[in-house]
């Protein structure tokens, strides 16, 4: 029997405009909020191990760092398909950098033991790209990140990477954090009886006490990371353009321009 | 005028949000790509559809019990609109689909649900609704088909027309004559595709929703089992009367639903459109336009609302607001949409840009579930008796 974590993170909705609140530091995240669209993909693929079989998927359980509104990422996560889910939820909490998330949700999973962690390959705000890594790294399990394909085997999972150029297959034992980038599948739709079902399946909420998590080590406390000013990022340099005068020329140009990039 | 207990505010709930974004998100992936395309190839994409109906789109306000999602009109509502915006031709489809399968659901025993609910759910089977005939439009309480009964079936004669589905759907909902002139003589039929007797004409060429067949379906001795029959003889009308209340609201919905997608469509075209060296954006009057177009959107958008709550707590009213809203609704929409359209210039007379084929869309809805003129006549006989 296994048992699969997915983290999931209430971000702000991909309509409103994001931007950092200059007196606290921290991003501005009030306005609509939804689930991780990014993190959707890692619960889709949770649930895929267990329909296909490939693992024998006992359950899979939502867990989320985030303040009391994130339990609407909970219930989306629900109605997508997870059993059941887990919020942990502390003013203390306030202002964790990714470390911090990172430790608090490594406690979080010990005490479920799961075999497998799935997460999304970034947050649509913080895009920090590095929340499932640091929860690797404080379990002490094997990480993998940007997962595109992953093929069961026993306990052995062999994973396709996105890398800069091409693919990385590499191997993994159970337990294993695993990031998967949204390559990987196509999020189902929630059905409306899955919608209107989510508030009926079991919510667990915690505080750090609760979860006997060390205070010291998350929120403004802990935090190592401080966000201290921000710029805009350079202008791109103009692209190159290529006129077509000679169509077999013009070929030949893109085709050393894409080589020279190891693009093909 | 009255309001009862129960109707809802201004304010969706959680769950309905949630119900409004899945809807959209399906219409922006699986609908809005292939809108342009279905209607320039008279497609219905029944694969779709049966992708919609896994999410309980195919009986969305029919009970649990025979498999359908238990929503409310008001729920309906929202999903209708953001169906709409993917194609307004879909939308209306899915929304006469379900209006069908609600009669039968509602109206029928429970034996027929059982047989008939769970395929139509799935849109394993799709559903019709045929009251119209060619001498029974606005009159439809004057129909001409007959049931004659014979033994254990009833034997139907006639020729419905307009019928969406038709060729297509697995299963019919009948309106015939089974008694004397006027509405008390009406009742309800459930045929299935296949029956001896059942034929169907030619589709229609038609200036707008091409995406969803529209044929006369004829009865020629047509011999229907008495169990086919959806409550009792007579009872006909009022359950077809009753399918519209919905069906109306739905209707409406659909027509939200495409008008929000050309002003959307036409907020992005005016920011990236230059003329006199500028976005078209820049310029006041357009600006007045799309403020003009978004607040007649919100106002239909709330009667509708309010309508939709009307028919859930079964308010007295019902029937006058859900007329009422028909009317209004799809008269603004198609104001709104035809500005989208004027809005984008020559290119949105281009069926590239879908806004030509918004327009024409919506204007069937005008037309159809009772012409905007008896919505009228539905009010007026309303609040003022019938003088
Ligand atoms: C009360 C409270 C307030 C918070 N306020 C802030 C704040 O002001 N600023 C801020 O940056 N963060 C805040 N957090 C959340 C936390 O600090 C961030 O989640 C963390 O910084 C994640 O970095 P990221 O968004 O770049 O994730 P990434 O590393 O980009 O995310 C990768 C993946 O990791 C997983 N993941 C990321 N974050 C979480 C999470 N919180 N819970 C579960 N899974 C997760 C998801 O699967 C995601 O797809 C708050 C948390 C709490 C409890
Ligand atoms: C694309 C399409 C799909 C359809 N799908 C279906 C379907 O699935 N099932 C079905 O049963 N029907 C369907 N219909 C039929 C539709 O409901 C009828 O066309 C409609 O009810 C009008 O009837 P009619 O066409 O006979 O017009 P008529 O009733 O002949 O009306 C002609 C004109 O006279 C006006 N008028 C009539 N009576 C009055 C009055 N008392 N006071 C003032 N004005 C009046 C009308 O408003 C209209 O402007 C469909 C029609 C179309 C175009």
């Amino acid at each position: 029997m296994t048992k699969i974590v997915v983290l999931v993170k209430e971000v702000p909705d991909a309509a409103v405009q994001k931007q950092v609140d200059s007196s606290t530091g921290r991003l501005d995240r009030s306005g609509e909020k939804t689930l991780n669209p990014f993190d959707t993909h890692a619960i889709e693929a949770a649930l895929q191990l267990k329909e296909s079989g490939a693992l024998d998927v006992d359950e899979v359980v939502a867990v989320t760092v985030g303040p009391s509104s994130a339990v609407k990422a909970l219930h989306k996560a629900v109605s997508l398909g997870a059993d059941r889910s887990i919020h942990l939820t502390d003013d203390a909490l306030v202002g964790s950098d990714v470390v911090g998330t990172g430790y608090a949700l490594a406690e979080l999973i010990k005490r479920e033991s799961p075999d497998l962690v799935l997460a999304g390959q970034q947050s649509d705000d913080g895009q920090s790209y590095a929340v499932g890594a640091a929860v690797a790294e404080y379990l002490g399990w094997p990480g993998l990140t940007q997962v595109i394909k992953l093929d069961v085997d026993g306990q052995t999972l062999t994973c396709e990477r996105q890398a800069e150029y091409g693919y990385d297959t590499v191997k993994v034992t159970l337990p294993a954090v695993i990031s998967v980038g949204d390559a990987i599948n196509e999020p189902r739709y929630p059905s409306l009886k899955a919608i209107m079902g989510a508030k009926k399946k079991p919510l667990e909420s915690l505080s750090l006490g609760d979860a006997e998590i060390d205070a010291s080590k998350v929120g403004e406390a802990g935090r190592k990371a401080v966000w201290t000013g921000s710029q805009e990022p350079p202008a791109k340099a103009a692209g190159e353009l290529i006129e077509d005068e000679d169509t077999a020329e013009t070929v030949e140009k893109i085709v050393a321009w894409l080589d020279d990039r190891k693009l093909i | 005028m009255s309001t009862v207990s129960g109707t809802a505010p201004f304010h969706l709930d959680d769950d309905q949000r949630e119900i409004a974004a899945m809807a959209r998100q399906f219409a922006d992936d699986r609908i809005a790509p292939g809108a342009v395309e279905w209607d320039e190839e008279k497609h219905l994409p029944v694969d779709v559809l049966r992708e919609a109906a896994e999410l309980g789109l195919g009986a969305i306000y029919c009970d649990e019990e025979f498999g359908g999602s238990g929503m409310t009109r008001l729920d309906s509502a929202l999903i209708f609109e953001a169906l709409g915006t993917g194609c307004p031709t879909i939308a209306a489809y899915t929304s006469i689909h379900n209006m069908a399968t609600w009669m039968i659901d509602t109206f029928g025993d429970d034996e027929q649900r059982a047989k008939w609910i769970p395929g139509l759910a799935s849109m394993e089977t799709l559903g019709a609704y045929c009251l119209t005939e060619a001498g029974a439009g606005s009159d439809a309480a004057g129909l001409a088909t007959t049931a004659r009964l014979d033994g254990d079936h009833y034997v139907l004669n006639g020729a419905k027309q307009f019928i969406s589905g038709a060729g297509v759907a697995g299963v019919y909902v009948i309106m015939a004559r089974t008694g004397d002139k006027g509405p008390k003589g009406i009742t309800a039929f459930v045929v299935e595709d296949g029956t001896e007797g059942l034929s169907f004409g030619k589709q229609e060429h038609k200036m707008g929703w091409r995406a969803q067949p529209t044929a006369s379906v004829n009865l020629d001795d047509c011999r229907v089992p008495v169990a086919n029959r959806l409550g009792e003889e007579g009872g006909g009308f009022r359950i077809a009367m009753a399918g519209l209340d919905g069906g109306r609201l739905n209707i409406a919905a659909c027509s939200m639903g495409g008008a929000q997608s050309a002003l959307e469509k036409t907020i992005q075209y005016v920011g990236e459109r230059e003329q006199f060296g500028q976005p078209i954006g820049r310029f006041q009057s357009i600006q007045f336009s799309i403020a003009d177009m978004a607040t007649e959107l919100e106002m239909a958008r709330t009667f509708l609302w309010r309508a939709a709550s009307a028919l859930d707590a079964k308010d007295p009213d019902k029937t006058r607001l859900c007329a009422m809203a028909k009317r209004t609704v799809t008269d603004i929409t198609i104001e709104v949409a035809d500005k989208a359209l004027q809005l984008h210039g020559g290119y949105g007379y281009l069926s590239e840009y879908g806004l030509e084929k918004i327009v024409r869309d919506l204007r069937a809805h005008q037309i159809i579930e009772g012409t905007n003129e008896v919505m009228r006549v539905i009010v007026a006989r309303d609040i003022m008796g019938r003088v």
